[in-house]
This record gives structure tokens, C-alpha cells and sequence, in this order.
């Protein structure tokens, strides 16, 4: 039966992550992980939710999009300014709670986000949706440059390309947000990771996630079938938005300081290698893509001044090794029928 | 049966016309009217001055040489294409300015003369894209598992295996659509397209391919939609056989015109019909 | 006004340079369908070659242009043979993260061996500067020479893809690869061909940017080879009047953007003209709509 068979596949999908949480936190807490690899246990959990969720949109809805990095800057830059707003202005001191709140509150606009940019980008299609995105990652962080927020008592004060606001700044133009106090922790990030887990799995098993797949597979049919196009693909834009997010601010509450220059077309990129990497429309190939590929530069430090040009040339047959035709048939040799490495699918329409 | 049941929301407006073949029309009003139908790609008029009116559970066949505009006349049925000239009534409704989406909530589903299946999804899952506006449940109760979302998939479900055991494909199921045989991906198609309660069907060459065993058990199942369902249906098919076996009433089309109507016997002796398949006398020597 | 006049050259010469890397991104487009993410980086290593030949080797401008044009043309070949070739039948995802680690290779071997000191490119052409308005408007010799160049080039590629016969086995694989190789074209021979003229471009381009702008980095050439591929897009992929024309709009834009608007918001503005366009012409200004077939 098929649908049992996908509810297996999706609880060894989150056993991995439990186990690897647990793994982790013994590794910590009996002093066995290196300094630089804890710092990178944050910044895991946060590309393993952005290669989720840009999933959504290439993998399980079809539509390449190049601007993920945006929805995740405009979560960091929001988180990191609720989360000042609410200590300063409500004396929530309670870090669990302002991580939390703030993570919905960069969630939220990121979703906003979504919704605007998803209207004009979702009647593109192929490689123009793909450019307008980058477009819009690119509009994005060149307004947040602009942008500067201050805290004065409990009043917010915004203003667009002018400094002189009263009060403690938050965030101060292509400085960025400054002077953030540090609350995120691993398990808010392994508790998101499960969260985005239930929202993209159950939403792919579901009515609303076969009309996405519906779309993407055959628009024409989709249509033909009473599915409205535009509106599936917008509830999967959104919906990866507000999760991208959400991880922004875990993100950017993870640093005293965030630029937005952090969140460049390269960081929409990478995010898009986990993805093709750990095969599209694979959510567990997104995760274990994202992990290792963090922390790969990490490991490559043997090779010092070297590395990220091992990256690239790993990065580069790894693409040739499960993308060409010949390698492929070789793997059908030596791999049952079911067991080859899944086919990078077009995400754009052919 | 319960999927069989009549839509009960569509408005039934009487209109002065009746079926290909009037003793045929069961109900006084017909399921779709086109009225000088038309659409142009350039100046060049692919179809033109398209009048029809199909019955209440009627067979209605399309016929014609290829590229006469068989499948551009479907395409402007389920507004694939926006007609230029004329209109189209379904069920009196007047289809103008409506897109695909919304032609289909009014019971149009069609199928595909290039089989357009969801490859990458099952058997079952298609048939589920069908029922898509029929079981509802929304997103939240998707993703979050609530009551509705149980409700719903088991209801789809049974829905799903209902409407496959007409072709008795419910032990596919579970395949992937794209690994089927042929035969099995038509057949699919029409059972997807029956999920969507529609009260037309335009098959688009439900035969092709098939083999005369399998041309066969198709004629019967059309049939058995038909009468099970209550719903008319209109086909496409260069299987001459297959037409002029079920269909009541059929339309033969030529450089994107009309050129006959009636029913299998009178087009059969039709001469110009026979012109337009075999040519002139003349020519043929 | 002369300001005005002003901002307006500059913004021809700085879309001249985005027009003639625009027209790279597009042949390759056009015939290999993909998004060839490693042409910035091509731009950033022809100038680097530039650089070397006149300040190491003492060669002159011209000398070392061309030098840089050999250089890329042959990279453009052994890219396009080791790292794209194999996965001709690939989907389209697949060949562009290719090119995105291609483009990480580019910029991180320039780091090796460069280093990430900005370079100061010298000056290459200069011969004095043209005078207008009492010597209010300034126009420099790299100026037009930039304009000069982006003319030649243009009348040049539409003259090669139109007249010869390489030109013309282009056009066909980019109507239909299939069928070309059944007349008998050599499919990969002429994409190559492709990779080598877009390669051969992208040098020049790299000279005349850096000339324009004397900062040289082993990131270089990623911004303006987005901006061109913007410019691409603009002017309807794959067609090679809409990168001459997407190309010099985007330049004319991000220069008077900046001066007239907010130089913080020069790019922004860039991209919002680009949205707004593909809103009313969903495949670029000169491109044309594809439908699927039902």
C-alpha cells in the first residue's frame, strides 16, 4: 500500500533527525565536539529548514526560484528587532518565549513577503520566474540596506535612508541589525526542523499538496481537472516563505550582529545545491545535503587555502557522477531497479 | 451508486435547440450548445461557424481528416483557448470570459488526445486530483491532521476505488501512473476526468492505441458511464468502427468547418463525407 | 542638462559592456538552453589575463586583448567539454548547479593564485578624452571605445549567425537540436563553437569593464554577469538584438537610478524595471511566447 509505505518513509525521516539530535547533544555535552563545529550546530538546523523549504517550491511545486535568501533576511532583520522589542519594551525576559515569538514574527513577514512578491512572480514561468526571484532576493537586501529601526523606551521608530532616529538602533542601514542578544539555541533549531518537517510532509500527503504536485507534473491538466493553478503554487511559495523565515530569525538571533549582505543571490544559491544535491522533491536528501555540505568546508580544513576549491570540484562530480546518462546505467547495473539515486527532475517546466 | 448522483447545483435553462438528432434528446433542455463558434490564429481561422448541440446523455462523435480541428473545437469547449466568434453554452451557462478552471466546476472534464496523467503520482492520486473539488478539506487540516483531513482522505479514497473498479483497475492503485501500459493511461484519464462529476465528457481519441480487444471493452464501458452516470459524452476517434458503433449523433468536420451531421448511417452514405476522407473519384483514378 | 548628457554616456558605455556579456549568456541560452552561471567569473578571468600580460609581460593593450580572448576562448571550450557536455540530456537543474560550481572554481582558483588584493587595472586605451559644452562634459576614450566595440560586435554576431554557415548550424540547433542532428549538423561541435565565441566576448567585456571601473577581484565579474543576464532576460533570452537592447536600458537605467534616485537603491531599481517588463512581456522585450501545444 502506498500510503503506508510514504508514512514509513517519513518516520525514518524524523528518527534520523531525533537520533541525530541526541547524537549531538552527547557529543556536547561529554566534551567530545570541537569549538567551531558546536558553533555550526545553529546554522545547521537553519539550512536544513531553508533547503526544506526551498524543496517545497522546486522539488514538490516546480518553480525554481533564486531568491530564498530574501524570505530568510527579512525573518532575520524582523526576529532580531521583535526580539529587542520585546525585552525592551515588555520586559519579557523569558528567552524561550521571545525566541519563539520572535521566530513567528519573522515568519510572518517573510510570509507577507510571499504573498507580494508571489503574486507578480507566479504568473512567470520557467527560467523568467527563476530570474524575477533573484530580482526580488536582490530588491530585498538592497531596501533592508537602507532601512534603520530604532527602540526609544517601548516605541519602535523606522525610517528609510535616514540615521537620525531617537532612541538605542536596532538597525542601522547597511550595518545591519547590531547590538542582538543571543538566544538561539540548538534544540529551538531541532524542534524547527521537526516543525518544518510536519508542515512540508503532511502538507505534500494531503489534499493541497497533490494539487501543488498536480501543477507541477501537468499544469494543463491540473487546470482541466478544476485545480487553480495560481493558487496552489502561491500556497507553496508562501508556505516555504514563512518557514525560510522562520529560520532567519533563528538565524540572526544566533549573532550579536547581521548585515544583509549575509543573505547575497550566493546564500539563495547554496541553499538551492542542498536541494539538487540531496535530490529534488527528496525532504530527506534536502536534510542530509544541508548538514553535510556545512559542514564540509569544515572538514576540508586539511586542506587549508584549498578548500572551497575542493568544494567546487566536489560539488562539480558529484553533479557529473549521478547526472550523467553512462554513470547512471552503470548504477543500474550494480543497484536494484528502485534503489538508483534519484534523477534531478527539471524544476521548471519542459 | 452515490458518484452517479446528478449535479443538483447547475441551473437548467431551457433553450430552443435540440440534439444532433432530435428523438434522441431525452430532456427538453441539451448539455451543450455552441453557437457559431469560431477562433482565428492570425487571420487564419482554424474553426469557424462551429454549431452543435449535444443532449442530455447523449454519444456524440467528432469526426474528421487530421488537422480538420477536431481537438482545437475541445480545446475551445474547456477554454484552453479563448474563442474568438461565437458561444458556448453548457448547460445553459454561457461559458464566455470563464477560464478552464471554472468551465470544469461546471461540469466539463475532458481527456487528452497525448495522455497528460500526473506520471510522477499513483493511479490513486490521480484520481484523487479529480475528486479535488468534490471531497474538500483546507490546507490546516491538512497539515496539522485535524478531523477533516481524516474524513476527507477516506472519503476520497473510497471515492477513488469506486470510480477505478469501473475499468477494474483498482489493483493499479498504487502503481505509478507513468509505468502503465497505454491502454491503462486512457483508461485513467477517463476515470480522472469522471471524477470531477462533470455532466460532458469529451473524450479526445479514447482508442488510440488500444487493440481491437481493448477498442472493444471500451465501447461497452463508454456505454456503461453514459448510463450509470447520466452524463453525455463527446469523442473524438479516427476508429470508425468504435464511432459508428455507439455514438447517436456525429459531427464531421473539415478545414475546420461543419460539414455534416446525422446519425452513423446517414454519414456513412454522406457523399461529401466520403469526399473528404477518400477524395474525388476523379482524383483517385 | 550636461549632467544629464553626461550620466546618459555613462550609462551607454556601462550597458555597452552588460550588452556585450549579455550577448554571451544569450547564444549559449539559445543553443544549450541552459544558464551558464560561469560566464561572470570568464569575464572576471579575461581581465585578470589582461592585467598579467600588461603589467607582468609589459605587452601592449592590444596584445594582451587578444591574449585574454585566447585564454577564455579556450577555457570556454574545456568548460563547456568536461563539465556541461556530459550532461547534455540532463535536466536543466542539474547542468545549472553544475555551472554554479564551475563559477565557485573560477573564483576560488583566482583567489589562489591572485590572491583577494583588489588589483588596480591600468589603463588601456588612453588617448585623451573628448571635450564638449567648454569642457563641462567629459567623455573618455574608454568610453567610446566601449560603444565603438559593442557596435562592432553587434553588427558582427548578427552578420556571423545570419550569413555563414557555423551561423547558421547555430541558429537551427537553437530552433531544434533534434532535427539539426538529423541534417546533419554537428551538434556538439557547434555548441562548442558557441562556448568559445560567448567565452572570446566575455574577455573583451572583462577588459572594457575593468577599464571603466579599475577594481579587479576574484568576484569581479559575478555582479555584472547577473546584471547581463538581467539584461538577457530583459531583452527576451536567446535573442541576440534583445541583449543589445536589454543590455543598454539596464545600463541607462542603474546609472541615472543612481544618479537621479538613490545610489543605495541603483541595483533595486535595475531589478523592479526588469519585473515590471516580464509582467507585460512575460518572455522579454524582443522574445517570443512559448505555447504548449495541447
Amino acid at each position: 500500500m502506498k500510503i503506508k509505505k510514504n508514512t514509513v518513509q517519513n518516520v525514518i525521516t524524523y528518527l534520523i533527525v531525533i537520533a541525530a539530535f541526541v547524537l549531538c547533544q552527547w557529543l556536547i555535552s561529554s566534551g567530545r565536539m570541537t569549538r567551531s563545529l558546536k558553533g555550526q550546530m545553529i546554522p545547521i538546523c537553519v539550512y536544513v529548514v531553508m533547503a526544506i523549504s526551498l524543496n517545497l517550491v522546486v522539488g514538490i511545486s516546480g518553480e525554481l526560484s533564486l531568491g530564498h535568501a530574501g524570505f530568510m533576511s527579512i525573518g532575520a532583520f524582523s526576529g532580531a528587532i521583535a526580539s529587542a522589542w520585546l525585552l525592551g519594551g515588555f520586559h519579557m525576559e523569558n528567552e524561550g518565549i521571545r525566541l519563539l515569538l520572535s521566530m513567528i514574527v519573522g515568519g510572518v513577514f517573510a510570509g507577507i513577503a510571499g504573498v507580494l512578491i508571489g503574486v507578480p512572480v507566479l504568473r512567470l514561468r520557467g527560467d523568467y520566474l527563476a530570474i524575477v526571484t533573484l530580482a526580488f532576493g536582490e530588491i530585498i537586501r538592497n531596501v533592508l540596506n537602507c532601512l534603520y529601526f530604532s527602540l526609544d523606551g517601548s516605541r519602535l521608530h523606522v525610517s528609510f535612508n535616514n540615521p537620525n532616529i531617537p532612541g538605542t538602533i536596532l538597525v542601522n542601514g547597511p550595518a545591519g541589525a547590531t547590538g542582538i542578544v543571543k538566544i538561539a539555541t540548538f534544540t529551538a533549531g531541532f524542534v524547527l526542523i521537526l516543525f518544518t518537517l510536519l508542515v512540508v510532509l503532511n502538507l505534500v500527503n494531503s489534499r493541497s499538496g497533490r494539487a501543488i504536485m498536480a501543477t507541477r507534473d501537468n499544469r494543463i491538466a491540473a487546470e482541466a481537472m478544476g485545480i487553480n493553478v495560481t493558487k496552489y503554487k502561491m500556497m507553496a511559495f508562501v508556505t516555504a516563505a514563512v518557514l525560510a523565515g522562520m529560520a532567519g530569525a533563528l538565524y540572526g538571533l544566533n549573532f550579536s550582529a547581521v548585515t544583509a549582505s549575509k543573505f547575497k543571490f550566493d546564500t539563495s544559491i547554496l541553499v538551492l545545491v542542498f536541494v539538487v544535491l540531496g535530490g529534488i522533491g527528496n525532504i530527506r536528501g534536502s536534510i542530509i545535503a544541508a548538514t553535510l555540505l556545512t559542514v564540509l568546508p569544515e572538514l576540508l580544513r586539511a586542506f587549508s587555502d584549498y578548500r572551497m576549491l575542493v568544494y567546487a570540484i566536489v560539488l562539480i562530480l558529484v553533479m557529473l557522477a549521478t547526472n550523467n546518462p553512462s554513470m547512471r546505467s552503470l548504477y543500474a547495473r550494480f543497484l536494484p531497479k528502485d534503489k538508483t539515486p534519484a534523477p534531478a527532475k527539471g524544476g521548471t517546466e519542459t | 451508486m452515490e458518484i452517479g448522483k446528478k449535479r443538483q447545483n447547475t441551473k437548467m435553462v431551457p433553450a430552443p435547440s435540440q440534439g444532433i438528432i432530435p428523438e434522441r434528446d431525452l430532456y427538453s433542455s441539451p448539455v451543450l450548445e455552441c453557437r457559431h463558434l469560431g477562433i482565428e490564429f492570425g487571420g487564419l481561422k482554424a474553426v469557424e461557424d462551429f454549431n452543435l448541440v449535444i443532449g442530455k446523455t447523449e454519444i456524440a462523435g467528432l469526426i474528421g481528416p487530421n488537422g480538420a480541428g477536431k481537438t482545437t473545437v475541445f480545446n475551445l469547449l474547456t477554454k484552453v483557448y479563448q474563442p474568438t466568434m461565437g458561444t458556448i453554452l453548457l448547460n445553459g451557462h454561457d461559458l464566455n470570459a470563464l477560464n478552464t478552471v471554472q468551465a470544469s466546476a461546471l461540469g466539463l472534464a475532458r481527456t487528452f488526445q497525448n495522455i497528460r496523467l500526473f506520471g510522477n503520482m499513483t493511479v490513486e492520486d490521480n484520481v484523487r486530483i479529480g475528486l479535488h473539488n468534490q471531497v474538500k478539506y483546507g490546507m490546516f487540516s491538512g497539515i496539522f491532521r485535524l478531523p477533516g483531513y481524516w474524513k476527507g482522505e477516506k472519503e476520497q479514497h473510497e471515492k477513488a476505488m469506486e470510480l477505478l473498479s469501473l475499468f477494474e483497475m483498482q489493483d493499479m492503485a498504487g502503481a505509478k501512473a507513468g509505468s502503465l501500459p497505454y491502454g491503462a493511461q486512457r483508461r485513467l484519464e477517463i476515470v480522472r476526468a469522471l471524477a470531477t462529476n462533470p455532466s460532458l465528457l469529451p473524450l479526445d481519441e479514447p482508442a488510440a492505441g488500444m487493440n481491437p480487444h481493448e477498442t472493444e471493452d471500451l465501447m461497452s464501458k463508454i456505454i456503461t458511464i453514459r448510463d450509470t452516470f447520466k452524463i453525455a459524452v463527446m469523442l473524438i476517434e479516427h476508429d470508425m468502427n468504435l464511432v459508428m458503433g455507439i455514438c447517436e449523433g456525429i459531427c464531421v468536420l473539415n478545414y475546420g468547418r461543419i460539414i455534416a451531421k446525422g446519425t452513423p448511417n446517414e454519414i456513412q452514405s454522406n457523399p461529401v463525407v466520403i469526399e473528404a476522407y477518400l477524395g474525388k473519384r476523379k482524383e483517385a483514378q | 542638462m550636461v549632467s544629464f548628457l553626461r550620466f546618459l554616456i555613462n550609462g551607454i558605455s556601462l550597458g555597452s559592456v552588460y550588452a556585450i556579456i549579455a550577448l554571451g549568456y544569450t547564444m549559449v541560452y539559445g543553443i544549450a538552453k541552459m544558464l551558464n552561471f560561469a560566464h561572470g567569473d570568464v569575464i572576471m578571468v579575461g581581465a585578470y589575463i589582461a592585467y598579467c600580460s600588461m603589467q607582468y609581460l609589459g605587452m601592449p593593450a592590444i596584445v594582451s586583448v587578444l591574449a585574454a580572448m585566447l585564454v577564455c576562448t579556450a577555457m570556454g571550450i574545456i568548460i563547456e567539454g568536461l563539465a556541461y557536455r556530459p550532461l547534455r540530456s540532463a535536466p536543466k537543474l542539474a547542468v545549472l548547479i553544475t555551472a554554479i560550481g564551475v563559477s565557485y572554481f573560477l573564483q576560488n582558483s583566482a583567489l589562489l593564485i591572485w590572491s583577494s588584493n583588489p588589483k588596480v587595472f591600468p589603463s588601456v586605451f588612453d588617448v585623451g578624452a573628448f571635450r564638449a559644452f567648454g569642457g563641462e562634459l567629459m567623455i573618455t576614450s574608454e568610453t567610446i571605445l566601449t560603444i565603438v566595440a559593442n557596435i562592432v560586435i553587434m553588427i558582427a554576431l548578427t552578420t556571423f549567425t545570419g550569413k555563414t554557415k557555423v551561423g547558421k548550424a547555430m541558429r537551427a540547433v537553437s530552433e531544434d537540436r533534434g532535427a539539426a542532428q538529423l541534417m546533419g549538423i554537428n551538434v556538439n561541435r557547434t555548441i562548442s563553437i558557441t562556448f568559445a565565441i560567448g567565452s572570446a566576448l566575455a574577455a573583451i567585456a572583462g577588459v572594457l569593464l575593468c577599464s571603466a571601473y579599475p577594481t579587479l577581484q576574484p568576484t569581479t565579474g559575478s555582479m555584472p554577469g547577473i546584471k547581463a543576464f538581467t539584461a538577457a532576460v530583459f531583452g527576451g533570452i536567446g535573442s541576440i538584438p534583445g541583449a543589445m537592447i536589454g543590455g543598454l536600458m539596464l545600463g541607462v537605467i542603474e546609472i541615472l537610478g543612481k544618479a537621479y534616485i538613490s545610489t543605495e537603491l541603483g541595483d533595486a531599481i535595475v531589478f523592479a524595471v526588469l519585473i515590471i517588463v516580464l509582467l507585460f512581456k512575460p518572455a522579454g522585450l524582443l522574445g517570443k511566447p512559448v505555447n504548449e501545444k495541447v
